[in-house]
């Protein structure tokens, strides 16, 4: 178990311009799970790649346990890794996968069994360890690499996308394990997702990051209601948060045929920044769905309506303007297509980030923190 | 009401729909050219096994016999005819040569795939360049530095010659298969702490060992059949199975049936090689056609 340190680390693969992972600084406490999320060529998957050791530094320096390894080859930094496809020794049985690479290090056959047998009787593989992995099912093998890199007791556990090979149902059952398993063992741990929501329920820590640079680092919560710019805060979230760019005027934005009023920190900030147009962003939850004989609120037609069961998402049109919101109902929603529609939205939840720079106004002023080390960003 | 009930509870089951006429004609199309094709290329051989076993007499006449009494007398003749030494020569260039091809062209092929050298195009072209020179051209030179290091007619000039001859098409067949390996088992075995003898032990031939099967098949084809090098460079003590069969074609005449024996017996460890190694031939040549 130990401290993981990324000091302002940078890779640019040779013959690109842009660098994949742009001064990174992200400190891992022992024993945490960090999630590092984002997008498609995010620079994620590299960030971690270059702490296994399977990528160059191009600058910056990596510390594990205190332990400066940015020359260090992957085979000598201690710390094992569960890769997206698996990556199982296809000719060896699931104990000689598991027990690979305790005989790589000269453990003698009785303690490698004994471990063994230890780390598959933690995931369920005590039956199975007679088989080979093209005899295995998707969850069986994801499994069998854990226990390969549990069986080691390295310092760090990297995951690279684990579950994305899973059914969703699977996917769910066997995020729980590997939460489980992580604070039982007590292993820091580095977990790459796309999946923010696979992000929210696994990390005691999120790192979100695009185009390689680090946007937020903060727990799960702290990253949903205090997002630091617009990018964050539309990426996490699902459904998505409305993002509408909208002009500015006497601290009010006109949403549809409706004017409204920004909170004031908003306004201040937007005004001290000489900004005439701003990004409004309002979580669907703090839009309720009203009919239109209601009255009050901005007028809409439903576009669609998506039941999952406790929770519908309506997509609706504002009255003359081009965008379209989500709003979260609960239950079910059996609006129609096409049904004219009430949006009343809370004031106070409204979110403004600047138009230009997407940073989050106002949120000097109203920062709704309060979960432990402050959010990390740049 | 119990019939009724029944009726409308009993069901007709419902007729499966398969491929319609004119695919299945197409499938008998494309099976009877295979066939035709199959028996075309194996009839020659066909017909030299039959010939094996008709007497010399019967062996060549204008109209192709084909009812005769079957004799082994032709086999017994090629046996006495000293065939022996020539099926050891063979057989110990043959192994020799292909073990030592296997054994340069593995870590060649890794050093051009998996951990490719700076200018791994180059050194590949240059190995393939190699064949695209006609043996007879280089035949004189090759005799004259033999024949200056006094290793005419022995085994182990053959034994380098045909390392050399199989050595490129090895290191490309072996290539191929190597990049057929996945890159992240590779890193996995890294991680583990696995150095690179024991990334090629442990890890990547046990993955390519259908590969390394066909090739070494191939190669051992290519080195049993070479008759050029063996009929210019040897003559008594290295002389091969091919220059055996040469002997049957004499001024005397030519002894079909002799000759004929003495191919089928010349074939028969090829073929039971490659019987043995038909699944990993198989698996090893169509490696990296389907993902």
């Amino acid at each position: 178990m130990a401290e993981v340190t990324y000091e302002d680390v940078t890779c640019c693969y040779p013959g690109s311009d842009t660098p994949s992972v742009a001064g990174l600084s992200l400190d891992v406490p022992d024993g945490e799970f960090m999630v590092l999320v984002g997008p498609s060529g995010s620079g994620k998957t590299t960030a971690l790649r270059l702490l296994a050791g399977l990528e160059e530094l191009t600058d910056g320096r990596i510390e594990i346990d205190g332990r400066d390894v940015s020359g260090v080859d992957a085979r000598d930094r201690d710390i094992a890794m569960v890769f997206q496809n698996y990556a199982l020794y296809p000719n060896k049985t699931v104990a000689e996968n598991i027990g690979f690479a305790l005989k790589m290090q000269g453990v003698d056959r009785a303690e490698r069994e004994q471990r063994v047998r230890e780390a598959a009787s933690m995931l369920g593989l005590e039956e199975l360890l007679n088989r080979k992995p093209r005899q295995l099912s998707g969850g069986q093998r994801q499994r069998v690499a854990m226990g390969r890199a549990i069986v080691r007791r390295p310092k760090a556990f990297l995951m690279d996308e684990p579950l994305s090979n899973l059914d969703a149902k699977l996917r769910v059952q066997t995020r729980v394990q590997i939460a489980e398993l992580q604070r039982r063992l007590g292993t820091t741990t580095v977990y790459v997702t796309h999946d923010q929501g696979e992000a929210m329920t696994l990390g005691s820590r999120v790192a979100v990051l695009k185009d390689g640079t680090l946007q937020q680092c903060a727990p799960p919560r702290e990253l949903y209601d205090d997002p630091v710019n617009a990018f964050v805060a539309g990426f996490i979230g699902l459904p998505q948060m409305n993002l509408i760019r909208l002009g500015l005027e006497d601290g009010h934005v006109r949403l549809g045929e409706e004017r409204l009023e920004v909170p004031r920190e908003i306004a201040s900030d937007a005004a001290d920044r000489g900004a005439k147009e701003i990004i409004v962003g309002i979580r669907p939850e703090h839009v309720t769905v009203a009919d239109s004989a209601g009255g009050e609120g901005i007028a809409g037609e439903v576009l669609l309506v998506e039941s999952l069961g406790a929770d519908s998402y309506v997509h609706a049109s504002l009255a003359g303007s081009d965008t379209s919101f989500v709003a979260r109902t609960e239950g079910y929603d059996s609006r129609e297509p096409g049904t004219n529609v009430r949006l009343r939205i809370d004031p106070s939840r409204i979110y403004g980030f600047d138009a230009d720079t997407e940073e989050r106004l106002g949120a000097g002023e109203r920062s709704r923190s309060g979960s432990g080390a402050p959010s990390e960003h740049r | 009401m119990a019939t009724v009930a029944a009726t409308a509870t009993r069901r007709r089951p419902r007729r499966r729909r398969g491929p319609g006429l004119r695919a299945r004609l197409s499938s008998v199309a494309w099976a009877t050219l295979a066939w035709f094709a199959g028996i075309v290329f194996f009839f020659p051989v066909l017909w030299m096994v039959i010939t094996s076993f008709k007497p010399e007499a019967a062996a060549y006449t204008s109209n192709p016999k084909f009812d005769f009494s079957p004799t082994l007398s032709e086999y017994k003749q090629v046996f006495s005819a000293g065939m022996g030494p020539f099926l050891a020569n063979s057989a110990i260039a043959t192994v020799l040569s292909v073990l030592l091809v296997l054994a340069l062209a593995t870590p060649a092929a890794y050093a051009l795939s998996l951990r490719p050298v700076g200018k791994w195009r180059d050194a590949l072209f240059f190995f393939i360049s190699t064949k695209m020179l006609p043996v007879v051209a280089a035949i004189v030179p090759i005799y004259l530095a033999v024949r200056e290091v006094d290793m005419l007619d022995s085994i182990p000039t053959l034994i380098i010659l045909y390392t050399a001859m199989n050595l490129p098409i090895a290191v490309w067949m072996m290539r191929s298969f190597f990049l057929e390996v996945p890159g992240e088992i590779l890193e996995a075995a890294r991680m583990d702490g696995a150095d690179l003898r024991h990334e090629l032990t442990e890890v990547v031939l046990p993955v390519v060992a259908p590969g390394l099967a066909a090739t070494a098949l191939i190669c051992a084809i290519f080195a049993w059949n070479e008759f050029f090098f063996a009929v210019n460079l040897t003559s008594i003590r290295a002389a091969t199975m091919p220059v055996f069969l040469v002997g049957f074609v004499s001024s005397e005449g030519l002894f079909w049936a002799k000759l004929a024996a003495a191919a089928t017996i010349a074939s028969v460890p090829v073929l039971i090689a490659g019987w043995v190694a038909q699944r990993q031939l198989v698996r090893g040549l169509s490696m990296g056609a389907i993902k």
